[in-house]
């Protein structure tokens, strides 16, 4: 329904005109377009749009890169100038991205953590903050009210005492961070009887069953409030300030003054309350975060009350929740356009990675005993999980749809390479034999016998390649390259279990529909022997 | 034109291992000779060193007279023809189109008809086998197909390594008929590799027992009979003839 449009949007920001970004200083003057990104989560998209709207109503041109990755995609493609803005909070810059401990007298002076953060990041990356946006995000462990009542919890003191009888379901990234668990049980003494990785996107639902007691989510989170949960007070003050902010790739800051000067029209007008409102919009009625953040612009009287801007074209303002089906045909002109990006991806790579892997397959079939340690360390690769694949990506490439190409081509290379190596060395010996004992060369003896013979083994190896690499596309929306990852990622992030399977759904049987175009390409170039039904057991 | 086939004071290692030392044999323009020996006994290896495709570390391999060393081995092995033990016949080619496969090599024209003709020659008729496929052929029709293959460019030599030993008792029979009929028809040099000392004596001219890579005895089948060289010789022998094979009385 409404994500339709900022789907939509992205997909023109990724196929949009832009080989190579200007990055040489002769070029400062050329208007390239400010990239605003955003992290995966409501707020940030919410934020990002906000910053994107109020440039292009001072006619500088905008291109998108919604819900890039985590923290370390982000940045790292800022650092890059891959992006140019993008929202952060104080606290994770200090915690996660500085690796930096809390210093006692941060722990209540939010300012002095600002102006720390904002000094070592321009030091160290060249990174520049803007003045505070004016709210704070911060950790918030809640429980349901119902735990509330029961143990009498309104502090995390309090939850310190009966902790042992209650079951968490965390993030992942809070499990890990010394700002999240471990840091919190060290300075409450808390212990759980048990603790859960959660997914963002399932962890409200948890909560709300009954299958964890309790969950962190960030205080302007709107679900909160959808599923009536409790906040708990950090009674200790253990949670750093976690202020809001545009922070700048260091191109932005030395060549584009126009963009900082309306960027920082935002310092200090966004109060928690009007964030926690337009989080809820967002994330509990399903309103299309462009008319979130085009309300949110007028009534900060930045842009003009009835400029017709609206991006009130066909994204309707609440549309109630429909049902699943509805709800997927509604999509199915981005879905299409999204299948097609990911189609082009999974294409590109995959004829990009039988290019070179089956001339490497046959390289190594005659140096075998290199074989072995080469396809070994392409099956390396293999293990490596595709976010950190395309995290390393972003300092070589940028984001977008470079690196996820690579990314994509490595992956297809080992099944394609492996298949084609045993396919060639297994090809027929006996025949093979014969052909060089006859006189046959080398040359004859590959485009007669073992390329033919081992031809449906290669093909299972592409059509191998093919499903894994329609897979790890969808990841390839984490660093805004598009494609069916784009409604899983958002959808993930907004914790809307339609969307998700908007993208997941088309996805499998994208997978589907590619295998088995693949089976048929792959009967057709079996060699005759195998072609023809039974083969002959009295032969 | 048929080849005469000489090694000289062959040796050859694999790694450390001995294959072959000091080996010499001789198989005149026109004639058979048959290597008999265990597995491991160094046949092989002698056979293969004829077209190259082992190189030994020292002796002299000659085919028709000339130093295989001297002759680019994509040409000396168009001249000789082979016959491995399952055929080795392409399994996605037709039948005529497997025979034509030297024709091919050399530039002959009109490889479908010299394929034909030698499909004709081993007994098998270019009209019912030509198009098919060898999976579609009996053990015993392969292994003839494969022996047409191996002389339809009029190969001067033929090497041939246990070309018969997969077959059953009667494809084997009419294998051999068809084998001798063909030899003495081209008058072509052949080396056989067998451990049945039986289709030895029944298709050799001469029989040369090997055993651990040297020649243990060589010479007519009635020679080793009467007078083997080495307990290793007559117990052959005797073995076969316990098995109930009758060894060239004639």
């Amino acid at each position: 329904m409404i994500r339709a449009a900022l789907c939509g949007l992205t997909i023109l920001a990724v196929c949009g005109p832009r080989a190579g970004r200007a990055q040489s200083p002769e070029n400062a003057e050329s208007r390239a377009p400010v990239v605003v990104a955003s992290k995966p989560f409501g707020e940030s998209y919410i934020l990002a749009e906000i910053f994107a709207q109020l440039l292009e109503s001072r006619s500088i041109a905008v291109e998108r890169r919604a819900g890039l990755g985590a923290t370390e995609i982000a940045f790292g493609a800022l650092r890059s100038n891959a992006i140019d803005v993008y929202p952060e909070y104080t606290g994770t810059g200090l915690l996660a991205i500085l690796n930096d401990t809390l210093d006692a007298s941060m722990r209540t002076d939010a300012g002095a953590t600002f102006s720390y953060v904002a000094r070592v990041f321009e030091e160290r990356y060249g990174v520049r903050w803007l003045a505070p946006l004016g709210f704070e995000n911060g950790y918030a462990i809640a429980v349901r009210r119902e735990t509330a009542t029961q143990y009498q919890l309104r502090t995390l003191g309090d939850l310190a005492r009966v902790g042992g009888e209650l079951t968490a379901g965390f993030t992942s990234d809070f499990i890990g961070r010394p700002d999240g668990l471990d840091g919190l049980s060290r300075e409450y003494g808390l212990r759980l009887r048990a603790v859960r990785p959660l997914a963002p996107a399932v962890k409200y639902a948890a909560i709300a069953e009954g299958a964890v007691d309790v969950i962190d989510g960030y205080t302007t989170d709107g679900l909160l409030a959808r599923y009536d949960l409790v906040t708990l007070e950090d009674d200790r003050r253990f949670f750093p300030p976690y202020q809001a902010a545009a922070i700048l790739s260091p191109r932005l800051s030395d060549e584009r003054p126009d963009a900082i000067s309306v960027l920082s029209l935002l310092s200090g007008r966004l109060d928690e309350g009007r964030m926690r409102v337009y989080n809820r919009r967002v994330e509990v009625d399903g309103e299309d975060i462009r008319a979130v953040a085009a309300d949110a612009l007028r009534e900060l009287g930045l842009v003009p009350r009835e400029g017709g801007d609206g991006p009130s074209d066909t994204a309707s303002g609440s549309a109630p929740r429909v049902g699943i089906v509805p709800f997927l045909w509604s999509r199915r002109m981005e879905t299409g356009f999204l299948a097609l990006r990911h189609l082009e991806l999974v294409l590109v790579a995959l004829f990009a990675a039988l290019v070179v892997a089956v001339p490497l397959g046959l390289v190594l079939e005659r140096s075998r005993r290199s074989a072995e340690w080469v396809v070994g360390a392409l099956g390396v690769l293999q293990t490596i999980p595709s976010i950190a694949l395309l995290a390393f990506m972003i300092p070589l490439l940028g984001v977008g749809t470079k690196p996820a190409l690579v990314a994509l081509w490595l992956y297809a290379l080992y099944p394609i390479a492996r298949n084609t190596y045993t396919g060639v060395r297994d090809a027929d010996i006996d025949a093979v034999d014969a052909c060089e004992a006859m006189g046959a060369t080398a040359t004859q003896r590959l485009m007669w016998v073992r390329l033919p013979l081992a031809a449906p083994i290669i093909l299972a190896g592409v059509r191998t390649a093919a499903v894994i690499t329609i897979g790890a596309a969808t990841l390839a929306a984490f660093i805004g390259a598009g494609g069916l990852g784009e409604p899983i990622v958002t959808g993930l992030a907004l914790a809307d279990s339609r969307l998700v399977l908007s993208g997941a759904i088309p996805a499998a049987l994208l997978a589907v529909l590619v295998d088995s175009v693949l089976a048929l390409v792959e009967r057709s170039v079996a060699p005759a022997h195998l072609r023809a039904g039974d083969p002959d057991p009295a032969g | 034109m048929s080849l005469s086939l000489d090694a000289t004071e062959v040796s050859h290692r694999y790694g450390g291992v001995a294959a072959l030392t000091r080996v010499s044999v001789r198989v005149a323009e026109g004639s058979v000779v048959a290597l008999v020996g265990e597995t491991g006994s160094g046949k092989t290896t002698l056979l293969r060193s004829f077209n190259r495709l082992v190189d030994p570390s020292e002796g002299t391999v000659l085919v028709g007279g000339e130093d295989v060393r001297l002759l680019d081995p994509v040409v000396l092995r168009r001249r000789i023809g082979y016959v491995p033990q399952n055929g080795g016949l392409l399994p996605h080619w037709t039948i005529r189109r497997n025979v034509a496969l030297v024709p091919r090599l050399v530039g002959m024209e009109d490889i479908g008809h010299v394929a034909d003709v030698a499909l004709q020659r081993v007994g098998l008729d270019p009209r019912a086998f030509g198009e098919r496929l060898p999976r579609e052929l009996s053990g015993g029709q392969r292994q003839r197909a494969a022996l047409a293959r191996a002389l339809a460019a009029k190969q001067g030599a033929i090497l041939l390594d246990e070309p018969f030993g997969a077959l059953d008792a009667i494809s084997r029979s009419e294998a051999h008929e068809v084998f001798e009929r063909v030899r003495h028809e081209l008058g072509v040099t052949a080396m056989l590799v067998t451990h049945d000392l039986a289709e030895a004596a029944r298709l050799a001219d001469t029989i040369v027992v090997m055993r651990a890579g040297v020649v243990e005895q060589a010479g007519s089948v009635d020679v080793l009979r009467g007078a083997p060289a080495s307990a290793y010789v007559r117990m052959l022998f005797d073995r076969a003839e316990a098995a109930g094979a009758a060894l060239g009385v004639g």
